[in-house]
């Protein structure tokens, strides 16, 4: 068991999503960044679907009640483990009573912890995901106690460290899609939309990114239709928002873009004031 | 089936099916129908249909499906099936409390509408509404079938919270909020009912295509069903109707 002594700025368990629930109106939810979950959860030797915390910029405080091993992978939050700071995308074995904490926030916006087998929360519609109004609660609470399964805490030499090369935390320029109402954009437009950097608002969270910069448009608003993680909207007064995991499922602005897998990643590590690019693939 | 369709790729691993831009129960029943010609054809790597209005969603795996083999596919599917089939829908009867404690808006609406709030109740409960499909929330039905007398542009200023089951009318839509939710729309009532129940295996009991009927309660027969409703042990009236 593990247990939340304090609560940092929004973490929660995530992993996968629901699939098929769409159709309900319920959103995917999920991990933010799937590769930097998926690295944590594969050095441990989990499932890509097993649960994880997802911590956002101030990590919480967490003390383990047995012994496990974890990993922590994504943005770089200075964990520890009783006041040593601890490797990222690394095994490390966490003995009963140890305490993580996180502290300055080095590079990104999220990271992942991955503990052996995954936490062993609530299955809700087929996903341990946290979204409200669906599992008891949105985020982890203070006091809140985690289960997780007994596991051997011998390193192996299948635990390795490993230096991603990745370009995650870099990159700016985001690989999209044309969205359906692309069409409707003239030269003037798409010029606008392709060539021109836009700059992350403070209006940002699991559900979407709002951009700042706006896109001037003759686009009219559609009939309510469906919407996806990474679908990109276009409000009326030119705003762009970007929807992520915990989007609602339809919406009525035109869906100029749609991100690629890739590209949901890497802007669910960015932050206020950072700036993306659209990139057209085919 | 004989609507002009678009298909367009919507990301790498779903197709939107597009049919013209207006809201009918027409194009509802064709969208239905198209579905589930659909799957009858059990094509492999499908893995979600979602209805709206004028498009269907078809999510897949790219590793499976070619968008250009797929849309080939779904065209001679569409051209085959010429006849659309009466098939039965569920019409539900959903108990609202039209009273002043719940419907905060309901006085104000109908003074606005130079109407009783007797009339508006009326003008409310006689429409037998369709359900387009699901979407908002988790839960949130949308219906068509408005009497045009009660179309309201939305507040200017939403509320912050408006509670699950408030009953309530915005633009040219009306519904029902089955989560507690900011919120934009005039609320005339509320209704006992759960619309979304995460731990049941259909977790909306309406679906797209299905009949929708209010009918007025008092807020006794509210506290009575609300508690059976709390209990699981409430039964809503429902009949079949071939449309």
């Amino acid at each position: 068991m593990l247990k939340v002594l304090r609560l940092g700025l929004y973490s929660s368990i995530q992993d996968l999503g629901r699939k098929g629930c769409q159709q309900y109106g319920v959103p995917v939810s999920g991990v933010m960044d799937r590769q930097s979950a998926a690295l944590a959860n594969a050095l441990l030797g989990n499932d890509e679907n097993d649960a994880v915390i997802e911590v956002t910029m101030m990590g919480p405080k967490l003390q383990f009640f047995k012994s496990t091993i974890i990993c922590i992978s994504g943005a770089d939050l200075s964990p520890e483990i009783d006041g040593k700071s601890i490797n990222l995308n690394a095994a490390v074995v966490v003995n009963e009573g140890d305490v993580l904490s996180f502290g300055r926030l080095q590079y990104g916006m999220r990271c992942y912890l991955a503990i052996q087998h995954g936490f062993q929360s609530e299955i809700v519609m087929g996903s341990r995901s946290m979204y409200q109004g669906i599992t008891a609660s949105q985020v982890l609470a203070q006091g809140q106690e985690l289960h997780y399964k007994d596991s051997e805490v011998n390193l192996t030499a299948k635990h390795v460290v490993v230096n991603p090369v990745s370009n995650l935390f870099k990159e700016k320029q985001l690989k999209v899609y044309k969205g359906p109402e692309f069409d409707g954009l003239n030269n003037v437009q798409i010029k606008g939309l392709l060539d021109c950097d836009f700059t992350i608002s403070k209006d940002h969270s699991r559900m979407g990114y709002r951009l700042q910069e706006p896109l001037c448009h003759n686009l009219n608003a559609i009939i309510t239709s469906a919407v996806m993680p990474g679908t990109v909207q276009l409000t009326p007064s030119g705003q762009l928002i970007v929807l992520m995991r915990d989007a609602q499922t339809t919406g009525g602005y035109p869906r100029v873009l749609q991100l690629s897998a890739e590209a949901i990643n890497v802007l669910s590590q960015k932050n206020t004031g950072q700036s993306v690019s659209f990139k057209l693939v085919q | 089936m004989s609507f002009q369709l678009t298909y367009k790729p919507f990301g790498p691993n779903a197709i939107l099916i597009a049919w013209p831009q207006v809201i009918t129960v027409e194009i509802l029943k064709d969208i239905k129908g198209f579905q589930s010609n659909i799957e009858q054809e059990h094509i492999d790597g499908i893995s979600e249909f979602r209805v709206a209005y004028n498009s269907l969603l078809i999510t897949f795996s790219n590793q499976h499906i070619h968008f250009e083999v797929l849309v080939l596919r779904l065209k001679a599917i569409y051209e085959q099936d010429a006849s659309s089939k009466p098939h039965p829908v569920t019409k539900w009867e959903i108990p609202v409390c039209y009273n002043s404690t719940f419907g905060i808006d309901l006085e104000a609406l109908a003074h606005t509408k130079q109407l009783s709030v007797a009339e508006l109740i009326q003008r409310h409960t006689a429409p037998v509404y369709t359900v387009y499909f699901i979407g908002f929330l988790p839960g949130f039905l949308y219906l068509g079938g408005l009497d045009e007398v009660l179309h309201t542009p939305r507040k200017a200023t939403p509320r912050l919270q408006i509670e699950a089951g408030a009953v309530a009318i915005g633009g040219n839509q009306t519904g029902i909020y089955p989560s507690e939710s900011p919120g934009g729309w005039h609320i005339i009532g509320k209704s006992p009912i759960s619309f979304f129940n995460a731990s049941h295996n259909l977790p909306c009991f309406a679906q797209p295509g299905d009949q929708i009927q209010f009918k007025p309660i008092s807020e006794k027969e509210f506290n009575s069903i609300q508690k059976l409703v709390q209990a699981g042990r409430y039964n809503l009236n429902k009949t079949e109707v071939v449309c």
